[in-house]
């Protein structure tokens, strides 16, 4: 056999393959059920406009906050690890390790009942807004090693250059290293951003007023109300029209990156 | 122009018994070095013999082991030393250039000026324009550096260097990274800057820049100063065998 025959007739091979797979799918599934339960118009109607003025905006909101939150606390996490100072890189690397390697689920359940027992604290926001401050603490983690690995990947010629002119190592980190290293974290924060936006959803285990509900939160209640699941295929909805441009723009900005090398 | 504290007959830069180790490697072996105000001292010497250690030494980029670095009389050992004020006195310049890529030829030029010397805008824009004018870039401030050839580069680094108004100049191979036909403009720079008076300190491979412009060669191999003098001498006529292998190399 040819080399050229042999290579159409695998392509046809896989073709097939793919074919039969989703023929399969379509000929096993029960398009009336799907219908019915998870498609039904009146239902999907019904979840408007509350969906977008209430459970999206929420998902926003809380997604901002826990970013720029997680983005502060994770920058000042960075610079401890990279301190010269011992006991600073201890503390960093102890919290980053402990809160990369515990389900965020676990976490904001523990902020959401037992750090108020603890320490007899009620957060802002009740237990929707101690969630958040784990999401926060969470996501810190994340971000640190992130912004770390930013700011190592600035060429060592640049701190130099800016020592030997004379500037003291804060400006240097200020005004040389951190404007190069944000460039360079750009994708990988975006990234972080889309993971972020999905991870409000875990703050159902808080437990939720009703103006607090964000998207899962919101479904999940609609799916007990109509006793149906078609919310919840209305909030996959708005979860992708959210995350969609964004992990494009993370494409855009990574190959932005790769050019500017 | 120089501050009542410096006298003509002390040297800018005196190194004495200076060792420096990278772990058991042992770089810099007891080096005597100086050079005077307004001297331009070529340093020579094959890869890896630790010309960039010495220099890097003289504005403690690197850490010496052991031994003094007096520059201007002032002990940059002593960790009391304010290491930032000195620094502003010395200017470096890179083989690699190390411009600030996220800044235009103007921020370059003016970051340290603002931050390290803590000069008003104004100021360190006509200090900036000045230095430019002087390397022949003047019509560039708007430029990044990624816009410019290896040899802009290398004369901004040089105008940025020169817009602390530091006493003395380093260069590290300034020329090793430029392509053959870039090389004349910057060594050009470097020469006006001798000819002003400027104490310098050159690393380089360029011989023909070291016989025309150093006052001094000192050549260097295996973290010794072996042989130094006049330029005619050491690249003339040189004594040590290791001075006469290392030219025949590269002449
Ligand atoms: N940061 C460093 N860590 C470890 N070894 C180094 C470092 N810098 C230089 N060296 C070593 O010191 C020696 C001299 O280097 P260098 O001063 O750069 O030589 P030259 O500039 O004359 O080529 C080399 O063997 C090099 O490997
Ligand atoms: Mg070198």
């Amino acid at each position: 056999m040819k080399p050229s025959t042999r290579r159409r007739l695998f392509r046809g091979v896989l073709y097939a393959i793919f074919i039969a797979a989703v023929a399969a799918v379509i000929l096993v599934a029960d398009w009336e059920a799907i219908r019915t339960s998870f498609l039904n118009p009146e239902v999907f109607g019904e979840q408007f406009p509350a969906i977008i003025t209430t459970a999206a905006k929420n998902t926003i909101i809380y997604t901002v906050i826990a970013f720029i939150g997680g983005l502060l606390l994770g920058l000042a996490l960075a610079l401890m690890k990279l301190s010269p100072v011992a006991p600073y890189r201890w503390v960093a690397t102890a919290y980053i390790e402990l809160f990369r390697g515990l389900p965020a689920l676990l976490v904001i359940f523990a902020f959401a009942f037992a750090v108020p027992i603890a320490f007899q604290w009620r957060p802002p926001g009740g237990t929707a807004g101690a969630g958040l401050i784990a999401l926060i603490i969470v996501s810190a983690a994340y971000m640190a090693e992130t912004i770390r690995a930013g700011i190592e990947a600035v060429p060592g010629g640049q701190l130099e250059a800016a020592r030997s002119l004379g500037m003291n190592p804060s400006w240097t980190m200020v005004s040389v290293v951190l404007p190069q290293a944000i460039r360079i974290v750009t994708p990988p924060l975006t990234n972080e951003l889309v993971i972020l936006i999905k991870d409000t959803s875990l703050l159902f285990i808080a437990g939720m007023a009703l103006n607090q509900r964000e998207l899962t939160t919101f479904a999940r209640d609609g799916v007990s109300q109509y006793a149906n699941a078609t919310p919840l295929v209305a909030a996959a909805l708005m979860y992708l029209i959210i995350t969609l441009p964004l992990t494009q723009l993370v494409a855009r900005l990574e190959k932005r990156n790769k050019r500017g090398r | 122009m120089t501050e009542p504290s410096l006298s003509q007959d002390r040297p800018a830069i005196e190194v004495k018994e200076l060792c420096k180790n990278f772990g058991d490697n042992e770089v810099l072996k007891g080096i005597d070095f100086h050079v005077n105000q307004g001297e331009v001292v070529c340093v020579i010497g094959p890869s890896g013999s630790g010309k960039s250690t010495l220099l890097r030494c003289v504005n403690r980029l690197e850490e010496p082991t052991s031994g003094t670095i007096l520059v201007e009389g002032v002990d940059i050992t002593d960790p009391e030393t304010d290491l930032d004020k000195i620094r502003t006195r010395i200017g470096m310049v890179f083989q690699q250039f190390n411009l600030f890529p996220h800044l235009n030829v103007l921020g370059n030029l003016t970051l340290a000026q603002r931050r390290a010397k803590r000069r008003g805008k104004a100021e360190a824009m006509e200090v900036a324009r000045q230095n430019l004018e002087k390397v022949g870039l003047a019509n560039r401030e708007n430029a990044y550096p990624a816009q410019l050839s290896g040899g802009q580069q290398q004369r901004v680094a040089i105008a940025r260097a020169l817009s602390m108004n530091p006493d003395m100049m380093l260069f590290d191979e300034p020329t090793s990274a430029l392509d053959p036909e870039l090389v004349g403009d910057v060594l050009g720079v470097m020469r006006q800057l001798a000819d002003e008076g400027m104490t310098m300190m050159v690393v380089t491979h360029e011989m023909g820049f070291a016989r025309e412009v150093g006052d001094r060669v000192v050549f260097m191999d295996g973290g010794v100063v072996v042989e130094q003098g006049k330029p005619e001498d050491v690249l003339g006529n040189p004594q040590h065998e290791r001075t006469k292998a290392f030219l025949s190399k590269v002449l």
